[in-house]
């Protein structure tokens, strides 16, 4: 498989807080990575850093053989890296279509400057209709942004990332906020409608047994550095991990159970 | 079906106005054309404030506009209306053009008394130009309209009040049809979330610039309109307090369609005409309580009235 992203000896320090001391990683096209690791261990930093809204002080990022390492957030989603927050960032006095239908209107009269948004087919409202139908947000349509219920926002916030037709999607903890028994229903319709297009997902998640079930890969994160890198269970097992991000219960037992 | 309904609104009041002004009073003709003007002002305004940026300068393009069209008749000996008003649209989009690339960082009371600082240069400007009348102003006439001459005819009031209301019509139009484009939605989700807007990809600097022209253009256009109608302009039209007036008339009318900021106008302009008329030294009371009643009663503006009236039918 062909490498999609690559970050090399990338650094960034806040004074003197070291948030990414040396990442070293390349994704592979078509890939569900999971990204690990305590607070402040740098997860969000690297996100933040690949889609352009922190400059790191030291070291590149590749995006499909280019450098983008000194491009901002706009340029960087035209290129095809989209983002979800961790706080739902929505436009919260529109209803949930129009939404939508401000991304797929910045897509349509984008036109051909952007390498991704040929694929946008259709009439803008028939692109949100699909988004709606996609993401399982049609009871919600007219309903303003501001008013939906936690788990909602967070979908429609993905929704949003996807309206632009990404390369790779990078959620920022997509089930936190999220009630336990809602995760699993919103983390399965998101990976549907996300997979079905062959988009690598880079995702943030506290949640060991959401990690194991939807990734194909784990990156462990500690002090700003990429500890672990490997298969899920490798990863979930790993001696080092366990002491610095999981603590020393037994997940591995419950993520496998989940998984079957 | 909603544009459509505007525009045909739109289209029904602008006839029925340009059928029946001439059998008003004079009086009444002068105070819609005065609503007009400001509607088309508080249009622009509007279009700022739904992109979340509230100007409390706008004075400064109303004037500008008013004194690009007046200033070309001792300036050059051009009274053809046309070209008085090409020259307001021409002069306060390059200003507005240039102030924007400033104005655009910044947001909130920031923005709002930066627009205000400018408009009291332009004002300060205007006071120490004694060639142009300084505090007093001077008389602005319009001798043709499109190469007709109007100057000293019986219907010289209502071709001025009749291109007022065409030129507010095509306004209103246009910004409607811009508020429902791709570009145009941008504004309210700038409003609401920049950093979203951001990483779907649009920019939010650049919205913003095109609101803040658009918007300018708009006021200087009304300035200049004002201009022809009354037939005098001076510096006051830059103060502070003229301003205040478009953000009056903007709360007033509500943000939910082009056709709030010509009813909030008219119902502006009536109530300060008919305080003045009744109670000369406490007209100010009566506007005061008018927007104590609306901030109170109706927060959304009186547009809200017809958007629930609208909302409860489907």
């Amino acid at each position: 498989m062909s490498v999609i992203l690559e970050s090399r000896a990338l650094r960034k320090t806040f004074g003197a807080v070291t948030a990414a001391a040396d990442i070293n990683v390349a994704i592979e096209a078509d890939t569900v990575v999971g990204l690990i690791g305590s607070n402040g261990a740098g997860k969000t930093t690297f996100i933040n850093m690949v889609t352009g809204y922190l400059k790191p002080n030291s070291g590149s990022i590749r995006f499909d053989g280019r450098d983008i390492t000194a491009l901002g957030p706009r340029q960087i989603t035209q290129l095809g890296i989209c983002r979800s927050f961790q706080i739902p960032q929505l436009f919260d006095s529109l209803s949930v279509s129009d939404n939508l239908l401000v991304g797929v209107g910045i897509v349509a009269s984008a036109g051909k400057s952007w390498k991704n948004a040929a694929s946008t087919r259709g009439t803008p409202a028939e692109a949100v209709e699909t988004m709606l139908k996609q993401f399982g947000l049609q009871p919600y349509r007219d309903m303003a942004a501001g008013t939906l219920p936690e788990g909602v926002r967070k979908l429609l916030d993905i929704a949003m990332a996807m309206v632009v037709r990404p390369k790779i999607l990078l959620l920022d903890e997509p089930t936190s906020g999220v009630s336990a028994e809602e995760k699993f229903m919103l983390m399965d319709l998101v990976m549907e409608a996300v997979r079905a297009q062959k988009v690598t997902v880079l995702f943030v998640e506290h949640d060991m047994e959401v990690v194991s079930r939807y990734t194909h890969r784990v990156l462990a994160f500690s002090e700003g550095r990429i500890i672990a890198d490997g298969e899920p269970e490798a990863v979930l097992n790993d001696t080092e991990v366990r002491k610095y991000i999981i603590g020393e219960t037994i997940h591995a037992k419950r993520g496998s159970h989940a998984q079957a | 079906m909603k544009r459509e309904r505007t525009v045909a609104i739109l289209t029904i009041v602008l006839a029925a106005m340009l059928v029946f002004a001439p059998l008003l009073p004079n009086w009444t003709m002068f105070l819609f054309t005065v609503s007009l003007c400001y509607g088309i002002v508080v249009l622009g305004m509007m279009l700022l404030i739904r992109t979340g940026l509230v100007s409390f300068g706008h004075g400064l393009y109303y004037c500008l506009g008013a004194y690009a069209a007046g200033t070309l008749d001792p300036l050059f000996g051009i009274t053809e209306l046309a070209v008085m008003l090409g020259s307001a649209v021409v002069i306060t989009a390059v200003v507005s053009a240039i102030l924007a690339l400033l104005l655009r960082k910044y947001r909130d009371i920031f923005f709002a008394m930066l627009s205000l600082a400018f408009s009291m240069i332009l004002y300060g400007l205007l006071v120490k130009t004694s060639s142009l009348g300084s505090t007093d102003g001077f008389n602005v006439s319009v001798k043709t309209v499109f190469g007709l001459h109007i100057a000293g005819t019986p219907y010289e009031r209502y071709l001025i009040f009749a291109v007022t209301a065409i030129v507010a019509w095509i306004c209103a139009a246009l910004i409607h049809r811009y508020l429902n484009s791709h570009r145009g939605r941008l504004a309210e989700a700038i409003r609401d979330n920049e950093l979203r807007v951001e990483y779907m990809g649009a920019s939010v600097a650049n919205t913003i610039h095109l609101n803040y022209i658009m918007s300018a253009v708009l006021a200087g256009l009304g300035g200049a309109l004002m201009a022809v109608s009354v037939g005098h302009i001076d510096p006051e039209m830059a103060y502070w307090t003229t301003s205040g007036e478009f953000v009056f008339i903007s709360i007033l009318s509500g943000t939910g369609s082009v056709l709030a900021p010509f009813l909030g106008a008219a119902i502006f302009e009536s109530i300060r005409s008919f305080a003045y008329e009744y109670s000369p030294n406490t007209w100010q009371m009566a506007l005061g309580t008018a927007m104590l009643l609306v901030i109170m009663f109706l927060p959304g503006g009186l547009w809200s009235l017809f958007k629930r009236g609208g909302r409860s039918t489907t």
